[in-house]
């Protein structure tokens, strides 16, 4: 066990057990509760999270809120079955009350003792700090007053300038019948822009943002209020340019980094263990064979340093783990909370997440990428004769039983005669996951990350994550536009 | 394994909570308060292939608080009903009310434009369900389903029942609270396999649980929803007429409304920045919001600033009449609020309406959409693009399903080319339609 473990726990037990007055006796006997007869697996998940935003619209920050939320989520699992009930009070009454609830699945059947709990060990991913204090409101005020103004004197065209700042500081603990405790002390920052530009009767937007699992006041030490600010107008500049997209086949280039929403909608969510187990999803049954070109590689990285999407320890108490998915264009690899890894008779992955403690947990993605190839990003556009080239997107949605998948571009350009010509109207880009995968043709060198902006939603629950990709070629994707 | 909930004393409890963080508010500094208390309670229960396979018992709770010092304002809000948050709440509030600029729209609406009359519009229907019988009503639905031929798998059927109580108070001297229960039930099948696999789900919401349809039509239903989709293909790239089931006709409602919102005007985010006056649609078309029906899903006395509520006509014979205002978003437009802090509640359509099957003769040839996928919706421009799914549509007649294709255009030419409004009408939501008629959208398929 890492010390940073020891010190999480240390931190997480003094802000969510010691104030209702717990201890580790209460979370023994709160586990005896939730694992009735027939329970074969119980977990209690304490969470406190302090949640803050500013938000800056003509020039001034005129709205600012300030949220906590907590409580405690007990679930008891028989076989493939779930009970599950939560409280926001975190007391011994509270824990009797929704063990007995959700131990109510199973109405028969033996008792088990839960086993001794240890501390998982587990590397720190990020530094488990408060985000929100080391800046002061004046200066958090103060960044999104710099992005306003750098935004307005990027170009006469910029008629609204709105920006916001939020942060969140989580702390988890986690108490689970198999022995598991484990805690994480878990940062999230962000900085957005968002601008509108007006020309000769045209308007449009442009936006830019990102952020990860770190200190508030490392968004201003890297000056992201400037860069995000300049990008969102070039973007609305971009696209107030725009002509008409083409609707029909043809080749795509993505670009870099934020396009990988496309891994993350035509392959991550299909991969997800309960799809899987359900046999519902288009790569069930699929492991060991082949559902992409020959040099594709996708992984779920929970473990990179400070990202959005990174876990030192899922809402299960596993840690965050590297887990392959495709390699070299073959199925090797679910992502798997852990009653879905039991009923499949695998492990479990690390992805494992809940969006707070009134929810359940689900198998989710943490930072889904493509790893890099070896095509020079240049070469790639050279060799496409028309086509697209999309380099942001909007949001992406997919059916993960047809392998169906959308995602819409906020920027992209035609590619003519192997040249980046005029820019075009976002258009939305539809294809089926699997087939997609098998149309990869060329992979770039240069994989890059998203700069930390992406929320995944699934049944209702959104939890943050990141993406990346190196820039791809597919032979054939449809483009949705309007243009013949 | 219910939870006693009595509404009515989580009511009272909510109403002093909210005073006396506005006696809190007072006495700590703000100038003005406004304070939002809610709590629910519900059950849910899926099953699936036969047996139980989650049951959740969930009871939520939260106050938020915006206080005004001067022309500042703050906002803090917790999940913790303690005396002890409730006070660090406010005072939260407060400290943050100090750090933000000043702002000369923000504030309390005008004490004259409370709602005084607070009838009971009918909206408290809890259902006495045990779990048992929920999980009961859940397999019979489920069950429906798979009994169809063809059905090979399933995502399951669930059932939720739910509770709120939700309180609005400000330093005006209002104070509202209303009761409300919603109860659903929905399931998701899967027709097919491997690469041939199709899912498609239905669903039935009320406030009353007698007004649900029954747990077999909506499992039939579910089946045949998913048996007709199998062996989609992919429909030709190229102009055509689009028919836009009522269920995506209600997004289409959703897309005007929030380009009408006052929020997106203000800030130039709507294609339908200074068009009041304008024409969108044909002239048969219009549409309103109907705010204090008795029983309705949105229903409410009061909006989120306390102003009474009004039935209100934002298309007008195809003008759009009115912007859709709370307090804040009428002043910085310099104009009034429509009482619609918090959105529109209970849209109608008044438009003649057409037998389906004669507007799928009107259209020809061309494709019904009955799912879509994606945002696909630049709100500043109006350019729509959306993935798609449906049936191809030959000579008036359903040929064959289609999949894997967008359908794309501009809302502001899509709502002036709309030919007609079906009579299949699809009460399940806050927006009641039919299918829409829309020509010459763009089709990107193969």
């Amino acid at each position: 066990m890492t010390d940073m473990s020891e010190s999480a726990l240390k931190q997480a037990s003094s802000l969510l057990l010691a104030p209702g007055g717990l201890d580790q006796a209460s979370l023994d006997a709160g586990l005896g509760h939730a694992m009735g007869a027939g329970i074969d697996y119980a977990d209690l998940f304490f969470q406190r999270t302090w949640h803050e935003m500013w938000v800056l619209e003509d020039g001034e920050v005129k709205d600012a809120s300030y949220s906590i939320d907590g409580g405690v989520g007990v679930r008891a699992l028989s076989g493939e079955k779930t009970g599950f009930a939560y409280s926001s009070q975190i007391s011994a009454d509270a824990l009797a009350e929704t063990g007995r609830t959700a131990s109510g699945i199973a109405r028969s059947g033996s008792r088990q003792a839960p086993q001794a709990v240890q501390a998982v060990a587990a590397s720190a991913r990020y530094a488990g700090i408060d985000p929100l204090s080391g800046l002061s409101a004046e200066d958090k005020i103060a960044m999104l007053k710099q992005a306003d103004r750098v935004a307005r004197a990027a170009d006469p065209a910029v008629s609204q300038v709105s920006a916001s700042l939020t942060g969140v500081h989580e702390v988890v603990l986690v108490c689970a019948s198999d022995g598991t405790l484990a805690a994480d002390i878990r940062p999230l920052v962000r900085l957005n822009v968002n601008v509108i530009v007006a020309r000769d009767g045209r308007r449009e937007r442009g936006s830019a943002g990102g952020g990860g699992r770190y200190a508030m006041s490392r968004l201003r030490d890297a000056g992201v209020a400037t860069s995000y600010a300049r990008e969102a107008v070039r973007q609305a500049l971009v696209n107030l340019d725009a002509v008409a997209a083409p609707a029909g086949q043809m080749p795509v280039v993505l670009g870099s980094g934020w396009p990988g929403i496309l891994l993350h909608e035509a392959v991550g969510h299909g991969l997800e263990g309960d799809f899987n187990r359900k046999g519902s999803s288009a790569f069930a049954g699929r492991l060991g064979e082949q559902v992409a070109s020959r040099g594709v590689t996708v992984v779920d990285d929970a473990t990179l340093a400070d990202c959005r999407g990174s876990l030192t320890i899922d809402d299960e108490g596993t840690p965050g783990q590297y887990t392959p998915l495709i390699e070299d264009g073959i199925l090797t690899g679910y992502m798997q909370d852990k009653l879905n890894a039991r009923l499949m008779g695998m492990q479990p992955t690390g992805n494992a997440r809940r969006e707070s403690y009134a929810h359940v947990t689900m198998p989710r993605m943490t930072n889904t990428c493509m790893l890099a190839g070896n095509d020079d990003p240049e070469e790639i556009v050279k060799s496409v004769k028309r086509g697209l080239y999309a380099v942001s997107f909007g949001g992406g949605q997919v059916d993960i039983t047809s392998g169906r998948f959308v995602f819409s571009a906020s920027e992209a350009y035609l590619i003519e005669d192997g040249r980046i010509t005029a820019p075009v109207k976002g258009a939305t880009l539809i294809g089926n996951g699997p087939e997609a995968m098998s149309r990869v043709s060329m992979i770039g060198n240069d994989m890059a990350l998203d700069t930390g902006i992406g929320v995944c939603g699934k049944e209702g629950q959104g939890v943050p994550v990141g993406v990346g990709q190196p820039t791809l070629k597919l032979d054939e994707l449809t483009v949705g536009g309007t243009a013949s | 394994m219910s939870q006693a909930f009595d509404a009515a004393e989580q009511q009272s409890r909510l109403e002093e909570r909210a005073s006396q963080a506005l006696a809190l508010a007072a006495e700590l500094g703000a100038d003005a308060c406004e304070v939002g208390a809610s709590v629910d309670q519900g059950i849910g229960v899926g099953v699936r292939l036969g047996e139980t396979e989650s049951v959740e018992l969930s009871r939520d709770q939260g106050i938020a608080v915006t206080v005004y010092v001067g022309q500042r304002k703050g906002n803090a809000s917790s999940s913790d009903a303690s005396d002890a948050s409730l006070r660090a709440v406010v005072e939260k509030a407060i400290a943050i009310a100090r750090h933000t600029g000043e702002d000369p729209a923000a504030g309390l609406a005008d004490a004259a434009l409370m709602a005084t009359e607070l009838p009971d519009l009918d909206l408290h229907h809890p259902w006495a369900l045990d779990t048992d019988a929920a999980i009961e009503l859940a397999l019979r639905c489920e069950q429906a389903g798979r009994e169809r031929a063809g059905i090979t798998n399933s995502e399951g059927a669930s059932l939720s029942s739910t509770e709120a109580v939700t309180v609005y108070a400000n330093s005006h001297g209002f104070l509202g609270s209303r009761r409300g229960t919603r109860h659903s039930l929905s399931c998701l099948l899967i027709a097919g396999s491997g690469e041939r696999m199709q899912r498609d789900h239905d669903f039935t919401t009320a406030r009353r649980a007698s007004d649900l349809a029954s747990p077999e039509q909506v499992g039939i239903s579910a089946a045949e929803r998913t048996l007709r989709r199998l062996d989609a293909r992919r429909p030709r790239t190229g102009r055509f007429p689009v028919l836009f089931a009522p269920e995506m006709a209600r997004g289409l409602v959703g897309n005007l409304l929030n380009s009408i919102a006052g929020g997106a005007l203000y800030r130039e985010s709507s294609f339908l920045c200074d068009q009041l006056g304008a024409t969108l649609f044909p002239e048969w078309f219009s549409l309103g919001e109907h705010p204090r029906e008795r029983g309705g899903l949105a229903s409410a006395a009061f909006d989120g600033d306390g102003v009474a509520t009004r039935d209100n006509v934002f298309i007008d014979q195809g003008r759009l009449a009115s912007y859709m205002l709370s307090a804040y978003s009428a002043r910085r437009l310099g104009l009034h609020t429509t009482g619609n802090a918090g959105g529109a509640r209970n849209v109608r359509i008044q438009a003649p309406t057409t037998e389906l099957a004669a507007l799928m003769r009107q259209m020809g040839t061309g494709v019904m959409v009955t799912e879509m996928m994606g945002q696909g919706l630049n709100p500043v421009t109006g350019d729509y693009s959306r993935g798609a799914a449906g049936f191809w549509i030959e000579n008036g007649e359903i040929s064959h399903p289609v999949e894997e294709f967008t359908v794309a255009g501009n809302l502001r030419e899509m709502f002036a080319a709309l030919q007609g409004v079906g009579d299949d009408i699809d009460r399940r939501g806050s927006v009641h339609t039919g299918s829409w008629l829309v020509d010459g959208m763009t089709l990107a398929g193969q």
